[in-house]
């Protein structure tokens, strides 16, 4: 299905193979996802779904294989902070905030734009910058929160506040690696609602175990196992497929 | 947009001890000139020069701390860059001699003309203006932080192996500076200076202008670094030191970001080491001894890094112990050294500064659990 090259696709993954140390941690992985797509990524523990990102957002270098972003850009030969700003946003699996920063900061730092040491210097938070932020707090429910320092915040906050990045940031594609581990169901499904709020203007990719998140989520699912995509399609029909059941049963 | 840029950084406690600096800077030599000797209020001159080479010490851990308590950076090789600050002032000084020298020779210092020297080696050139020296003393160590962090920042070595490259740095110069054939004195040094921009160097209104001129430089040096510190970019800064893949990610050139405090740490640190020399009356290689860069890394981490005043702090508190120390029982100091060492990174991981913060939240605690 992957074998023709789309131009249409925002990002394009064919046969990356990723291995460490002669263990192929992505083996041979095609992947498409179209502009405006949000898209589910299962697959059990080790299935290769955190190295699939490193491996978009240039800290893993496959082996071999094309990434191919935008249609134009290839990732495989630029640096983490060059990808960034061609529009990709990742959050980590273990919330990385800036924890001596306070949330408002932390936002700050991920906002669009200034990126430069020397611009930095002498530059104050413009009218517009500072309403984003209010804007972005309020979507994240952070208001209340903004000057107390990441450090602070619970596991459940801090992935909050990662979301925030990565909306502050406003990326063309949205790399989300399990956004709700360890929170509640009322959080989980809170989150689930700002994703799709989120889909409304960027393409996201979602890394999730809890399935009753990525059946909120209700979007087009790819199930990976041992490095290659095991099945494709709705969460309903990627379960029925019994491959996919022999995977998650069978551990 | 320059005056908020450099306002915006100071809170009301570090005004206050840049205040202070100041003061200390101005005192001291009035109380030195304008009381006569045998008044309780006179200040003598040996004080003056000590206060003095202090606050050349304190420039130096301020400057340590930007790169280490704010990027990370942990240098083990600071105190080459106060050297090299240091040799440019006295390539000055001994420009400045003339033909007043040993030898008589009003092109030659005198230890070029006890080693044969025929013509001056073409680095000296210059050196006879101040204006000249003057851009050197910032010129040489940027220029030598600026190739050390461009190769090291972009082949991403940090931690420990960037330590290690920094004093390997610094006992290299060592033992570059210590041969005859650099042109530099070698084992002794540039030493026997006259005068400095014609006034004598020995003489107590000369010292007192420089002990004045330290706290100066101190004091400039603080509200740079605060206006650094507090700005976007220092914001960035403390980022990169606590997650540097995350600002990666976030599409930052963390090397830019690191380069830079890394060449201003070096100017300031060359500066500290300008105005030290001609309070000192000499430098020589030994001012390259990885030894002294470790024990500025220690004022820095018992004043407490990460703050500005904190390391002005400890290079006082340290230095002054080791004046003391190795005028009383000088065999000890190494081991109060190593000890201290120990002290600071078990029990006062946050420095002299973090314990005051600490007494102060405690304090404020009891008063406010305390029945009204
Ligand atoms: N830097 C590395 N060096 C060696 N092995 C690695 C490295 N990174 C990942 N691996 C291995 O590659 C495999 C895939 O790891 P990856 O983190 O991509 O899995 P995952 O699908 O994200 O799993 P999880 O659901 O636990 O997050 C694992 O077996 C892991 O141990
Ligand atoms: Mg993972």
């Amino acid at each position: 299905m992957t074998e023709q090259r789309s131009t249409s696709a925002l990002l394009y993954l064919s046969g990356v193979t990723v291995s460490f140390d002669g263990f192929k941690a992505l083996n041979n992985l095609s992947l498409l996802v179209e502009p405006g797509e949000m898209r589910a990524i299962i697959g059990p523990n080790g299935a290769g779904k955190t190295t699939m990102m490193d491996v978009v957002t240039g800290k893993t270098r496959p082996d071999s294989g094309e990434v191919v972003f935008d249609g134009k850009s290839d990732l495989t030969k630029l640096d983490e902070a060059h990808i960034a700003t061609l529009g990709i946003g990742r959050k980590f699996q273990k919330p990385t905030v800036f924890e001596s920063h306070t949330v408002r900061d932390n936002l700050l730092l991920a906002l669009a734009g200034l990126r430069s040491w020397y611009k930095l210097l002498l530059a104050a938070p413009t009218r517009a910058e500072n309403a984003r932020l209010d804007e972005i707090l309020t979507i994240i429910r952070m208001t209340e929160q903004q000057h107390m320092p990441a450090a602070r915040l619970s596991h459940g906050q801090k992935q909050w506040l990662e979301i925030g990045m990565l909306l502050a940031q406003d990326p063309k594609l949205l790399l989300v690696d399990e956004p709700v581990a360890g929170m509640t169901d009322v959080e989980t499904e809170t989150t689930a609602q700002v994703l799709r709020e989120i889909n409304k203007t960027h393409s996201v990719v979602v890394v999730e175990h809890d399935m009753s998140f990525v059946r909120a989520l209700g979007v087009k699912v790819t199930v990976l196992h041992e490095g290659s995509m095991l099945a494709e399609g709705t969460l309903d029909q990627v379960s029925a497929d019994p491959r996919v059941v022999e995977v998650y049963l069978g551990r | 947009m320059i005056t908020r840029f450099l306002v915006q950084g100071m809170d009301r406690n570090l005004r206050l001890f840049i205040l202070l600096v100041l003061a200390v800077g101005i005192a001291l030599p009035l109380l030195n000139q304008l009381v006569p000797p045998g008044n309780p209020f006179h200040v003598p001159a040996w004080v003056m020069q000590l206060i003095g080479k202090y606050l050349c010490y304190a420039l130096l851990a301020l400057a340590l701390d930007l790169v280490w308590g704010y990027c990370g950076i942990l240098s083990l090789g600071h105190g080459a860059f106060f050297a090299l600050g240091g040799y440019c002032m006295g390539m000055y000084l001994m420009r400045q001699i003339g033909s007043r020298g040993v030898y008589g020779n009003p092109l030659l210092p005198d230890f070029m003309v006890f080693l044969n020297y025929k013509q001056l080696p073409w680095f000296w050139h210059g050196f006879d203006q101040f204006w000249f020296a003057a851009i050197m003393i910032v010129l040489v160590p940027s220029v030598l932080a600026f190739a050390l962090g461009w190769f090291a920042f972009r082949s991403r070595v940090t931690g420990v192996y960037l330590s290690i490259i920094t004093q390997a740095m610094t006992f290299a110069l060592m033992l570059a500076f210590f041969r005859n054939d650099m042109g530099l004195g070698g084992n002794n040094g540039l030493t026997d200076f006259k005068d400095i921009l014609g006034f004598p160097v020995q003489s107590d209104a000369t010292r007192g202008i420089l002990c004045f001129v330290s706290a100066l430089a101190l004091a400039l040096g603080l509200v740079a670094s605060a206006a650094v510190v507090s700005s976007r970019f220092g914001k960035a800064l403390t980022a990169v030191r606590d997650a540097e893949s995350r600002m990666r990610f976030l599409g930052y050139r963390v090397e830019g970001y690191k380069l830079f405090v890394f060449v201003l740490s070096a100017a300031m640190a060359g500066i500290a080491g300008a105005i030290y020399v001609p309070q000192v009356g000499i430098i020589n290689p030994s001012e390259f001894s990885p030894a002294n860069s470790i024990e500025a890394v220690l004022w820095v981490a018992v004043g407490g890094r990460g703050t500005l005043i904190g390391p002005v702090i400890g290079a006082f508190i340290v230095n002054f112990g080791k004046t003391w120390l190795t005028g009383a029982l000088p065999e000890v100091w190494l081991f109060a050294l190593g000890a201290l060492f120990i002290v600071v990174t078990l029990l006062l991981p946050k420095g002299v500064v973090g314990l005051w913060g600490q007494i102060k939240t405690r304090s404020r605690e009891r008063r406010a659990r305390a029945p009204a």
